[in-house]
């Protein structure tokens, strides 16, 4: 699939690359043109190039920094420490899975009911789309402190966090995805004398399974949004979120950079997940392979 | 005999020997924002056991309509019908009849087979029975062989003979039939034509088939309803007298251009109502 396109692939990823150090210079120029004019030093440009590549807290760290950070902290140190990203990580997608796993099937409940009583989608549907117009880091606090003060804390909290923020799209896509049949289908279903309930899961539920995955896609990288977000309040304890909050308390960019570009991997492997376990079904669908 | 002779008569048919389909006085007006459509207006039909019933009509002359309220897809708004001797709701919750649409309206997620046995698992049959009566009417349209494939995998007239066949699976005497090869070219059209004549001689079911081709409807039928919009009527209802084996031959015959010319002069009469 990739064949042709390596090349343009690897060109624009090169370009990137590029972008990233020629910005990295920029941004770091002038904290150490300051630092060199405070030590009366002189100095050259590709010295200069050379230092902002290599600062101990830059603006922008560069590529390699950032790199050599991530090794350290994923491969360089046992992951059951407390610096190890892998171990951070593993804190962050725990809480994403168990929000996503209760997001989907709130998501999935929330459009049965929708689709087949008329009082539901009148009553749930306003509710459901308000929820999503409240910012999540004005509600992430809220959820923290409430269950906290029940006694709820550590993983469920955070995982609250997730679905409340990945049960939507997966309502919006199965609401639609379950209303696809075509009037000829569920005409031929009438003719059967089917129940309510075959004709759901004869045809209803099969039609919506590509709006399901497409929805999932967009569920379980917003859902590791929300387990970040629902670290930040609970005191940079554990997590990529901890990891980012510490990393900007004490100015370490350095730091940040890793667990953001971490983060995002793990989203992408997650997505990639998904999207492998899809063509897995619809090949058994009988999709066009 | 005038067409108003014909009509008559029909009307005058008692609820006869066997009358799977009888129809009296039946109308359905659609409420519409544009004001009422009389989609079916006064309608009296009688469809015996083993006929084969073509209803015949341009556009807009109710003819799916009074498929679909036989089918129970469509509520009567006056009149009376009964199927077997009971409502359509009654025969439709028995499984008495099988619908084929004008699409193949398969699913796509399902097998040739999985489409076939689609009414069988609703009906709850075990999965022998399932399999076996799929492969028998898989025989029947010829589709053998195709069991595993997808509907995609298929050409448009092979999708089609599936949803006859998925159709036929549960063995009902009435099959209801909606333009069924309306979307087929020519050529494979009369070769389903062929087939559905031969089927309906083995298996004696009772037939009904909307169509809006002229040749289909007098080569198939024993009987031919033609109809007229706006109000969606019956103006005329010709018997045939055809063989049950015959071939494709006998639209060249004077007894079929006869017909043909009636049904089309039934087309033209209704025609000229509102024009």
């Amino acid at each position: 699939m990739m064949s042709g396109q390596t090349g343009p692939v690897c060109v624009v990823l090169l370009a990137l690359f590029v972008l990233w150090y020629v910005g990295a210079v920029f941004m770091n120029a002038p904290t150490q043109i300051d630092r060199y004019e405070r030590a009366d030093q002189a100095w050259t440009t590709g010295q200069l190039i050379e230092d902002t590549l290599a600062q101990d807290r830059p603006i922008l760290p560069a590529p390699h920094q950032v790199a050599v950070e991530m090794y350290k902290t994923i491969f360089a140190i046992k992951i059951t420490s407390k610096r190890s990203l892998v171990y951070h990580s593993w804190v962050t997608l725990s809480s994403t899975l168990l929000g996503f796993g209760i997001g989907t099937l709130l998501g999935v409940l929330l459009a049965v009911g929708i689709v087949h009583v008329m009082t539901l989608e009148k009553s749930l549907m306003p509710w459901v789309i308000s929820s999503q117009t409240i910012p999540i880091l004005a509600i992430a606090p809220m959820i923290i402190v409430v269950l906290g003060a029940i006694g709820i804390k550590g993983l469920v909290p955070k995982a609250v966090i997730s679905t409340y923020l990945c049960f939507f799209p997966v309502t919006i896509s199965m609401v639609k995805g379950l209303r696809s049949p075509q009037v000829i289908q569920l005409d031929l279903m009438r003719t059967y004398n089917a129940s309510k309930w075959q004709t759901f899961w004869q045809l209803r539920l099969p039609s919506a399974m590509p709006y399901l995955f497409a929805s999932l896609k967009v569920a379980i990288a917003i859902s590791l949004v929300g387990a970040i977000v629902g670290e930040l309040p609970t005191g940079a304890q554990a997590g990529l979120g901890a990891r980012l909050l510490a990393g900007s308390y004490y100015g370490q960019t350095i730091q940040i950079w890793s667990a953001l570009l971490t983060a995002a991997f793990v989203a992408a492997l997650l997505v990639v997940i998904v999207g492998w376990i899809e063509r897995r079904v619809l090949v058994r669908m009988g999709v066009k392979a | 005999m005038t067409l108003k002779e014909v009509v008559n008569n029909v009307a005058e048919m008692p609820a006869s020997k066997n009358a799977v389909v009888d129809i009296k006085n039946l109308s359905l007006t659609f409420q519409t924002a544009d004001g009422p459509v009389y989609a079916l207006s006064e309608v009296d039909l009688t469809i015996e056991e083993g006929d084969f019933v073509s209803f015949i009509g341009p556009s807009g002359c109710g003819k799916t309509t009074l498929l679909r309220v036989i089918a129970d897809l469509e509520r009567a708004t006056d009149g009376h019908i009964s199927i077997n001797g009971v409502s359509p709701e009654a025969a439709r919750e028995q499984r008495a009849y099988g619908y084929v649409f004008q699409a193949p309206a398969l699913l796509p997620w399902r097998s040739i087979e999985r489409n076939v046995t689609l009414p069988l698992e609703i009906m709850e049959l075990s999965k022998e029975e399932r399999v076996k009566r799929a492969q028998e009417a898989l025989k029947l349209v010829e589709l053998n062989g195709f069991e595993k494939k997808f509907p995609w995998q298929l050409s448009g007239g092979m999708q089609q003979r599936a949803s006859i066949a998925r159709a036929l699976s549960f063995d009902a005497d009435l099959l209801l039939m909606d333009e069924p090869f309306g979307a087929l070219d020519e050529i494979v059209r009369d070769h389903l034509n062929e087939q559905l004549l031969k089927l309906w001689a083995r298996t004696n079911k009772t037939v009904a088939f909307v169509t809006h081709s002229i040749p289909e409807a007098v080569y198939l039928s024993s009987k031919i309803v033609v109809m007229s919009p706006r109000p969606g009527r019956i103006i005329d209802v010709i018997e045939t007298n055809f063989p049950k084996d015959r071939t494709l031959d006998i639209r060249e015959t004077p007894e079929f251009l006869e017909i043909a010319h009636r049904v089309r002069e039934g087309l033209r009469a209704g025609h000229s109502n509102d024009e």
